[in-house]
């Protein structure tokens, strides 16, 4: 594993040093494995598990109203699904919902609109036309961007997405 | 039947330092009726007022949270009952506003009106005590227990129309108010 260029329990540790208690989330076959299973496994976090995508959103932004920091993990199939719920919740309400979402089938060191996998290429520019910041997350050297990414969505307060671009392990 | 208006009376006079989610026409309403900064109203999307009440009642452990819910909203976020009643949060309650349609949108009626039995879906879904309550002096006399029990708990109520408020739905998405809300909260 020495080799392998994204580990998830340093993803785990950027989601402490973060403040981050609350994890909603929706299984990603990019990150559950190691990523998610490792949150449910950890007694310093709070995995609350939903039925559909648009649910997490509302849940963080009662964590937000509640006084609680909170990530919110999804594959990107569940952000498309849930497009309404960002802009009507977390855009137009200045949720900072700060959403960690796996992009199921990127090819490894492709810049995700470059992908040949349509779902994937268009993530980016939908996220940029709704004006939601976007950091990826491709190898342990991105990691810092994790809490920049969560510092930033909290002191606007506003959206944000980090997006997984290989699976952690 | 209850008129909406009057069983949101009712609650008012009985209500202590809830927490309460409303959507759509009871935001409308409890807004004139009980002005309050513990009302919380922003939930942006239709369906999505249970889910933004299971944020606030897991934040807030100490607080009871009560949500008047729409039909044709929880029909728009069903799977909320089973998230909901896999945290098990005690400080939930989910009071449903049965009115058969989509009053907000036309008042065209819900699929099934009539004929689902919402608590029993919550019931199914793993809430611990679920109520279905139509008559107005049955909701003033329960609601101190429903206030006292252990939660998840669903009350269904049937209601229709009652006074017409002022509409003022910029209010009821106002970020200002949300921030007055988070503000309250956090000194409560």
């Amino acid at each position: 594993m020495a080799d392998y260029p994204l580990t998830a329990d340093k993803i785990k540790q950027e989601f402490k040093r973060a403040g981050i208690h609350f994890v909603v989330a929706l299984p990603d076959r990019v990150t559950s494995h190691h990523l998610l299973k490792g949150l449910i496994a950890d007694p310093d976090f709070k995995v609350v598990q939903v039925c559909k995508e648009d649910e997490g959103i509302s849940i963080c932004s009662g964590l937000y109203a509640a006084g609680h920091k909170s990530v919110f993990m999804m594959q990107y199939t569940g952000f498309l699904d849930s497009i309404n719920a960002i802009r009507g919740v977390a855009v137009e309400g200045h949720f900072p919902v700060c959403m960690v979402v796996g992009l199921l089938g990127k090819e490894p060191d492709v810049a995700p609109t470059q992908s040949k996998k349509y779902g994937v290429k268009i993530i980016e520019p939908i996220l940029d036309v709704m004006g939601i910041a976007h950091q990826l997350i491709e190898r342990d050297a991105d990691l810092p961007k994790i809490g920049q990414a969560i510092e930033k969505s909290f002191g606007g307060p506003a959206p944000s997405a980090i997006l997984i671009g290989r699976e952690p392990r | 039947m209850m008129k909406r208006d009057e069983m949101l009376k009712v609650f008012v006079r009985q209500r202590k330092d809830e927490i309460v989610v409303a959507v759509y026409m009871a935001a409308q309403e409890i807004t004139h009726i009980q002005p309050n900064d513990l009302n919380y109203t922003f939930v942006g999307a239709m369906g999505q007022g249970s889910s933004h009440a299971l944020g606030l009642a897991l934040g807030r452990p100490d607080k009871k949270v009560v949500v008047f819910d729409g039909d044709g909203s929880l029909l728009m976020n069903l799977g909320s009952l089973v998230t909901i009643a896999n945290q098990a949060p005690k400080n939930y309650i989910h009071c449903l506003c049965e009115n058969g349609c989509y009053e907000t949108n036309g008042s065209v009626p819900i699929p099934r009106v009539g004929e689902l039995r919402f608590a029993e879906l919550a019931k199914a879904a793993g809430y611990k005590k679920t109520y279905e309550i139509s008559d107005l002096a049955e909701w003033e006399r329960e609601l101190p227990n429903i206030l006292k029990q252990e939660g998840p708990v669903f009350v269904t109520l049937k209601v229709e129309a009652g006074e017409t408020y002022p509409e003022n739905f910029p209010r009821l998405y106002s970020v200002e108010h949300r921030e007055k809300f988070r503000q309250a909260l956090a000194k409560s």
